[in-house]
């Protein structure tokens, strides 16, 4: 991802900023909202049993799991690197929880393992891009194959199963009515990131990385120390994912998981971080998980397969992202 | 630089060859001819496709949806068949490399005129195209007994001691050997990724490069999905599903800078039979076949540590050389 930081750093910088009212209102956190109610509302006439407690309490494990990685990954992002192991970390977590459970380990060893997994497993990723100095997108490759490798070799074609019962609280527990548990930490993941990435020094060192890590360097950020936290963070959130979505499972396979990577930074690209690092927020991130949880929910409704979603999904990535290119190429025309 | 390149390929050929060596200790008739035979045709598809992604790497992008192109072109040219059994098989052909070609295109076009970097658009794209994959057959498999004997048949023909599969990997070889090293667009695309701001100032556009690189690597993986297809006599939704990743692997493995505008044709076809060579010995020396992605991932790992190594080394001599080329030029 360092390579295209030489094409990202021409930003055109306005001659006068707008209001602070049309500023707010062209935001792209404001628009993608926008789209959400559009979609809340579309999905509501298109289905009688969209609008119901239950039905859209169920709705959110459809992007509570991915959003708390997206979180960690945004920040990445924003730096400038990229792990596309994500997925593979929650196979391999899964299946080390999986192991403790035939041994007999209790619920708190196995969430305890589950997390240290994911963070061994950041810290791999981060020793290799931040030590070793290697491009993050193969390298990340690399431990995505390494990862779910190792749970290909522990457990081939087999499942794991037989969780304690308490274990299942993480994915399948309410803390009061319809909200889950899952809601309730993805709730605290979203402000907890918040504001490490906005009120925090670490933050804007995150953000000077991405604009700039030659800069960034000369100004005494630590960049290979921030990146090598960063995907620990990134490690540890797949951790805290893999526990939420084998609990909710009840049972592991090799295959847990396949292709949240690709989900994972779809979620964090729509919710406007640029992928060329230096840009984005929170706030868009977890209206872009609403906004990708209310369609895969709003389809499936319809009856619509898993894998024609993933068209949409992929649509949604492309359209995005091209949407703001071209209108900002029309505004220049029209200038000029 | 074409030193330390050779020595590269000379390495990854003595690696490789000691690799099949140490095989044949454990598994007898390893390294006979037949056996060696087999082993490149099986690698066949991986080689054309690892070219194809040399191609697109070489100019600073990649390309994840080849296997999602070639799972969606393949089911294509398959329901055509099993539809129209009476259709000559060039016809089939040519509708592979085109359609495959057209999906490229779609990749390039948003890379050059939207200019949307080439892994997000790759991996939208890889989602898309085997969701119309699904689209298009509802799900169903076309099986051998829809597809005609000769659309099975003619990839597994023996020629010259060779199937014909083999045949066109080779050609193919050649053919982008020629291409990359003796035609301008070849010469583009290694400037454009070494080195974009001279590049531009040298008059290439940089744009259209890449868009042509796209172009190329969705016709190579048209042309697998038949070759595919027919190999194993069977089209459905999650054929080849991964495989974008074996021929990332291949390249880097092959001494393919991820970063554009190093590697040669050489380079990608040894790490392709690299891993050709590792996934058949691994049941033959008896490691379960679940082990082959987690031997890959380590394999890659290593590839990209190597090639770090080799990279920071070279730094002075490029630019040397660079400057007594345009000297001679």
């Amino acid at each position: 991802m360092s390579d295209v930081n030489a094409n990202a750093t021409r930003r055109v910088i306005p001659d006068r900023l707008g209001t602070p009212v049309t500023r707010i209102l062209a935001s792209w956190e404001v628009l993608l909202f926008g789209v959400a109610v559009l979609i809340f509302i579309a999905n509501s006439l298109a289905s009688p049993y969209f609008l119901d407690a239950y039905n859209l309490s169920d709705a959110t494990f459809n992007f509570t799991e991915k959003a708390m990685i997206a979180f960690a990954m945004a920040l990445l992002i924003i730096a400038g690197e990229i792990d596309l192991s994500v997925a593979a970390i929650i196979a391999l977590a899964s299946t080390a929880m999986g192991a403790a459970a035939q041994a007999g380990v209790g619920t708190a060893g196995l969430v305890a393992i589950g997390i240290g997994v994911g963070v061994l497993c950041g810290a791999f990723n981060g020793t290799l891009v931040s030590v070793l100095k290697l491009p993050s997108i193969v390298v990340t490759i690399g431990t995505m194959s390494l990862f779910r490798g190792i749970s290909y070799i522990v457990l081939g074609d087999k499942a794991y199963g037989g969780y304690p019962e308490s274990f299942a609280y993480f994915g399948q527990g309410y803390l009061f009515w319809v909200f889950s548990f899952e809601f309730g930490l993805f709730l605290l993941c979203a402000a907890v990131f918040a504001v490490l990435l906005h009120a925090t020094n670490f933050g804007r060192q995150v953000y000077v990385i991405g604009n700039n890590d030659f800069a960034a360097r000369f100004s005494g950020v630590p960049v290979e120390r921030v990146k090598f936290i960063l995907f620990l963070l990134t490690g540890l959130m797949s951790g805290i994912a893999s526990v939420c979505l084998t609990s909710r499972l009840g049972s592991t396979r090799p295959s847990i998981a396949q292709g949240w990577e690709l989900e994972v930074v779809t979620m964090v690209v729509l919710g406007g971080v640029s992928i060329l690092g230096g840009a984005g927020t929170i706030a868009g991130v977890v209206i872009a998980a609403f906004v990708m949880g209310l369609v895969t929910f709003g389809l499936g409704l319809l009856n619509v397969p898993g894998i024609v979603m993933s068209i949409f999904v992929g649509l949604l990535l492309i359209i995005t992202i091209a949407l703001p290119i071209l209108a900002r190429r029309i505004k220049q025309a029209s200038r000029s | 630089m074409t030193k330390l390149l050779k020595s590269r390929e000379l390495l990854l050929s003595g690696i490789i060859v000691l690799m099949i060596a140490g095989f044949a200790t454990r598994a007898q008739g390893f390294a006979e001819p037949g056996n060696l035979v087999n082993i490149f045709n099986d690698t066949s598809i991986l080689i054309i496709l690892a070219l194809a992604q040399m191609t697109v790497i070489l100019t600073k992008s990649i390309d994840l949806s080849v296997a999602a192109n070639l799972a969606f072109t393949g089911m294509a040219v398959a329901m055509t068949n099993a539809a129209f059994p009476d259709l000559p098989l060039v016809l089939l052909i040519v509708m592979a490399l085109g359609i495959g070609a057209f999906l490229g295109s779609i990749n390039g076009f948003l890379v050059w005129i939207l200019q949307i970097p080439p892994i997000v658009v790759t991996l939208g794209t890889l989602t898309i195209y085997r969701g119309m994959a699904f689209v298009l057959s509802g799900g169903a498999w076309v099986n051998a007994h829809q597809m005609t004997p000769t659309f099975l048949n003619v990839p597994r023909t023996p020629f010259l001691g060779l199937p014909i599969l083999s045949w066109v990997a080779i050609a193919v070889v050649l053919g982008m050997g020629f291409l990359l090293t003796r035609t301008p667009f070849g010469r583009s695309a290694y400037a454009s990724g070494g080195n974009p701001v001279a590049a531009v100032y040298a008059g290439i556009d940089i744009g259209r490069t890449r868009f042509f690189a796209f172009v190329l690597s969705g016709a190579m993986a048209g042309l697998c999905s038949y070759l595919w297809v027919s190999r194993y006599a069977v089209a459905y939704v999650d054929i080849a599903n991964g495989f974008e990743l074996d021929s990332v692997a291949a390249c880097v493995i092959g001494g393919i800078s991820i970063a554009g505008g190093i590697g040669s044709v050489a380079g990608a076809v040894l790490g392709s039979l690299f891993l050709g060579v590792i996934k058949n010995a691994l049941p033959v020396i008896g490691i379960s076949p679940f082990a082959q992605m987690a031997i890959s991932g380590v394999v890659i790992i290593l590839a990209v540590v190597f090639n770090a190594r080799a990279e920071a080394k070279k730094g002075r001599i490029i630019l040397r050389n660079r400057a007594t080329h345009e000297a001679t030029a």
